[in-house]
């Protein structure tokens, strides 16, 4: 198919307005300690210009028609940023396209008669909450733990007092650009958090304003998310599931980071 | 009758601010803990008060509907910040910015407020750096800035296509490592139902626990909402779905008067509507309209691709029309000008609803490489979603609400007529008149949150020294908590036959039909008796299943859907009095010869704010005229 299409006004287009007919296997589960399992829909009519939500809020519309409650799934930017979306889409976080979120996929990319199978993102730290959605509050904890600079309201000096080299602004937006969505760790065979943790430290800690706290933060950090998540044994699905495409360098630079700082945290600790 | 006083202090304009800061009434350092203060919302302007309350010494409560509070829609802003730091030497200042957001507002804004807010905006872009919000740099390691939005200067600062993102984080994080401190109190996925004041004071809410379904109260000395706007009341916008008026609308329900509901922002740069299914509209970056050009073919049965058409049978219709200011020219006029070739019948694309946004010629002039480097996460998103490429054909793009300029009335200490109640961010109406300017919502929301609201809200609680807050066993709170529960519930039992969503779309075409971009006397009396019908209707007949005591997502969203289906109808009637153009609020019937807004500043140079009267009555206007001792009002043009 080629893509530009250039189709002007008519609706002769490039296939704009096909539709699709798709076996769905959905997870449901009631609640948190209930038992789950799947529902099978046959999904005919579905329009390949609609995403992948608006797959589901058709499907929705349909279940609640025949008086069944209608599939719970999370959801809210639909556009890629917010990171509340995110479901495992016949095995994979978010879905075929690479460099997508559940919410820009878009039907097109799947063919008529395709089953899907949808299930939660699968992680011990993510409690399923219902249905589709999870809990990923986990993730706060770590921010929560020393994800910030410390910058009291009113006591920065001018912004361009501090220089900051462009490369070195360009690798923390980089990093920065991850949206807290969690499907690094729902690909992760172990569960392991490195790639969002990283992704956070990665930004705080090349900047010059990182400098004063990196490695109390690069410590507690890490060991927050130990204490929630499995270990990263460096098998890098979790950079291939990203929708933000976060790089594995990151894991990189907190290794490091965290390694100093157990040796510096400890050197100053033992001066006081 | 409600009176509104906003407060704003004597003297000369660049003074005023000052003057206030040492003439409100302080809390001494030890007594902040003493205080709690409720902050409902954390986006922008609730993440950044919570946080900073909190560094005061203040005790906070924060509540979001989201999971996290870094999911709140600032989270999606592209475009950029407004500051007036002057960096580029291109002759910018705080007086400048004031009058450039005046006048953008098409003179029905506070003076007082706008130019504070300018002033502040100097100090916002400190805190954020030094926060480590990742702006665009110069190779010499400073700040990068852009124009944006027709801007004749370069003042808005950027983090690549994410600044909501970034800033949102930095507030978020800010709000982080004060939760870990334990001066804010977290409470996420709580969805707030009602306010609660007694004696005509604000003095806590009832919240949903959306997990559990539990309802509660909580108390506080003073209440913040920082919730958002209400575009979502055309169902179809660029706001993330779960967007709502619930908090505003139960407060306005309380006593608080309602502002300017008719002025609604409508962006002319988004991906037009695909069919029946689509459930929101995605944004596409303004600063795509400083290399884009926009056209459709003069002949309505053109149906050649856009490359085919020559340029003699290309109509550039903001060019044409507009040769000093062409494709730049501010929000209202671009998107009413689209409008006005769509309904002419020369609309492109599938549906017929879009116009071109072509970067052929920039692309032949600089390359693909250069174009990829400034817009390639737009090219790659407007591909994504519509599957055409369009480095090779261009961007079919139309107007959708985006932001909403009115909300609730806030005097110059950003609080509501009702004392201990305030509204920060997109929520309130203060600070953009009938019309935003690109880049001002993000300054606006963290100017409220980081620099206004810490100062301001100790002139309240200075005098509550003594006082604890009203228990939750007072009937106040339990008359609250059982109609919350009450009305939650009844949803369940109405047993009815169509979806909350099937009501919200139909709400939504009503408004966006007589209360789009062009209203008229004609239209919005058919939509003042369609809202009333089809709110009786979805009163009695939507269908919502499941139970109220665990995640309930058409539970959460019915009660946002009534409280639209009530808004929507103020909103209507605030246009219909408003009988003159201004800003983003166009009625046809008062229109320049060439086709602009025309304002009437002899009749309508006034704040509406809606005073609530009980369910079975109409609001009562109140009026706060406006005066204009520094920027006087002339009638815009950008020929
Ligand atoms: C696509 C898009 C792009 C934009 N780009 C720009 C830009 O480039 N520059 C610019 O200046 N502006 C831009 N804007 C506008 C700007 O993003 C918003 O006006 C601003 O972020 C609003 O911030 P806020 O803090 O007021 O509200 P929000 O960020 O909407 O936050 C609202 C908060 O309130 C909570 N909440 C709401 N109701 C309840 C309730 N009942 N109970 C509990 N919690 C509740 C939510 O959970 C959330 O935390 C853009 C807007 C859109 C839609
Ligand atoms: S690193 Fe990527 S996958 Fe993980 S939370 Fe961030 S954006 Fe999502
Ligand atoms: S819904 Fe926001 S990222 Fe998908």
């Amino acid at each position: 198919m080629s893509t530009g299409n250039g189709s002007g006004r008519g609706a002769a287009g490039n296939g704009h307005g096909a539709r699709l007919r798709l076996k769905l296997r959905i997870w449901r589960q009631a609640g948190p300690d209930e038992p789950g399992g799947f529902l099978d829909v046959d999904a005919h009519d579905i329009p390949e210009d609609c995403s992948f939500l608006e797959m589901l809020d058709i499907v929705n519309e349909r279940l609640i028609d025949d008086d069944i409650e209608p599939i719970t799934f999370a959801h809210d930017c639909r556009e890629g940023i917010c990171g509340t979306c995110g479901v495992m889409i016949n095995g994979r976080p978010h879905g075929p396209e690479s460099a997508t979120a559940t919410c820009q996929l878009h039907m097109r990319k799947f063919r008529d008669g395709d089953e899907i199978v949808i299930e939660p993102f699968r992680a011990a730290s993510f409690p399923v909450v219902k249905d589709l959605m999870v809990d990923r509050r986990a993730f706060d904890r770590i921010i929560e733990s020393g994800g910030y600079i410390s910058a009291p309201t009113g006591t920065a000096p001018d912004a361009n007092e501090i220089p900051v080299p462009k490369d070195v602004a360009d690798f923390a937006m980089d990093a920065a650009a991850c949206i807290g969505c969690g499907a690094c760790v729902a690909a992760c065979p172990n569960s392991a958090a490195q790639l969002f943790t990283a992704a956070k430290l990665g930004h705080l800690n090349v900047l010059p304003q990182g400098q004063p706290e990196r490695w109390r933060r690069a410590e507690a950090m890490v060991e927050t998310m130990e204490s929630f998540f499995g270990s990263c044994t460096n098998h890098g699905e979790c950079t291939e599931a990203c929708p933000k495409e976060i790089s594995l360098d990151f894991i990189a630079v907190l290794n490091r980071d965290y390694l100093k700082a157990k040796v510096k945290n400890r050197r100053l600790a033992s001066q006081t | 009758m409600t009176v509104l006083d906003a407060r704003v202090p004597e003297g000369p304009i660049a003074d005023k601010w000052d003057n206030h800061k040492f003439s409100v009434k302080l809390v001494n350092p030890a007594n902040k803990r003493r205080f709690k203060i409720l902050v409902v919302g954390t986006g922008l302007a609730g993440a950044s008060a919570a946080a900073s309350l909190a560094e005061l010494g203040y005790k906070v409560e924060a509540f979001t509907f989201h999971d996290s509070p870094r999911r709140a829609h600032s989270i999606a802003a592209q475009g950029g910040i407004n500051a007036a730091k002057n960096y580029r030497n291109d002759g910018d200042s705080v007086y400048r910015l004031f009058y450039d957001t005046v006048k953008g507002g098409d003179y029905r804004s506070r003076e007082a407020n706008v130019y504070r807010l300018s002033q502040v905006s100097l100090n916002i872009i400190d805190q954020c750096a030094a926060q480590g919000v990742p702006f665009a740099r110069e190779y010499g390691g400073l700040l990068a800035n852009r124009s944006f939005g027709g801007a004749q200067v370069s003042r808005t600062f950027y983090a690549r296509g994410q600044t909501g993102q970034q800033l949102l984080l930095g507030a978020y994080q800010a709000m982080a490592s004060q939760i870990a401190a334990g001066g804010v109190t977290l409470h996420n996925r709580a969805d707030v139902l009602d306010i609660v004041v007694k004696d005509g004071e604000a003095v806590g809410i009832v919240t949903r626990d959306l997990l559990t379904g539990e309802v509660r109260a909580h108390s506080g000395h003073a209440v913040v909402l920082a919730t958002g706007g209400y575009g979502n009341v055309y169902y179809l916008s660029t706001n993330a779905m779960n967007c709502n008026v619930t908090a505003a609308w139960r407060a306005h329900r309380r006593g608080a008067t309602f502002a300017n509901p008719c002025y609604t922002q409508i962006h002319p740069t988004c991906i037009p509507a695909s069919d029946e299914f689509q459930s929101k509209l995605t944004l596409m970056s303004e600063s795509l309209r400083n290399d884009g050009r926009i056209w459709v073919p003069r002949n309505m049965d053109d149906a050649r691709a856009a490359a085919d058409i020559g340029d003699a049978d290309r109509y550039y219709f903001l060019e044409e029309k507009y040769p000093a200011f062409g494709n730049l020219v501010p929000r209202d006029v671009a998107s009413r000008n689209a409008k006005t070739v769509v309904d002419q019948g020369l609309g492109v694309g599938p549906l017929r609803n879009g116009v071109y946004l072509d970067f052929a010629d920039v692309i032949a002039r600089d390359g693909e490489q250069v174009v990829r480097e400034k817009y390639g996460n737009l090219f790659d998103m407007y591909e994504r979603i519509t599957g055409e490429n369009p480095y090779r054909s261009p961007m079919r793009i139309y107007p959708a609400t985006h932001y909403t300029m009115g909300g609730l009335w806030v005097d110059y200490n950003l609080m509501t007529n009702v004392p201990g109640l305030y509204a920060l961010g997109e929520c309130n109406f203060s600070d953009h008149g009938a019309n935003r300017l690109g880049a001002s919502a993000l300054m606006q929301g963290l100017a409220d949150g980081y620099f206004v609201l810490p100062y301001t809200i100790g002139d309240y609680l200075a005098p509550k020294l003594a006082e604890a807050p009203v228990p939750t066993d007072d009937p106040a709170f339990a008359a609250a908590v059982a109609e919350v529960d009450d009305r939650t519930r009844g949803w369940l039992a109405k047993r009815g036959t169509r979806s909350v969503d099937h009501y919200h779309r139909e709400l939504g075409k009503i408004v966006w039909e007589y209360c789009g971009m062009a209203r008229n006397r004609t239209g919005l009396e058919k939509a003042l008796s369609e809202i009333p019908a089809l709110r009786e209707e979805f009163r009695a007949n939507v269908k919502v299943l499941g139970s109220a005591d665990s995640t309930n997502q058409s539970l959460e969203q019915v009660n946002r859907v009534d409280d639209f289906m009530e808004m929507a109808e103020l909103k209507v009637r605030d246009a219909l009095h408003r009988e003159e153009s201004c800003g983003g609020h166009f009625r046809e019937e008062h229109q320049t010869p060439e086709g602009e807004a025309l304002r009437d500043d002899e009749n309508f140079a006034y704040v509406a704010a809606w005073d609530w009267q009980g369910p079975d009555r109409p609001q009562e206007l109140v009026k706060e005229p406006l005066t204009f001792e520094n920027v006087k009002p002339t009638q815009r043009s950008y020929k």
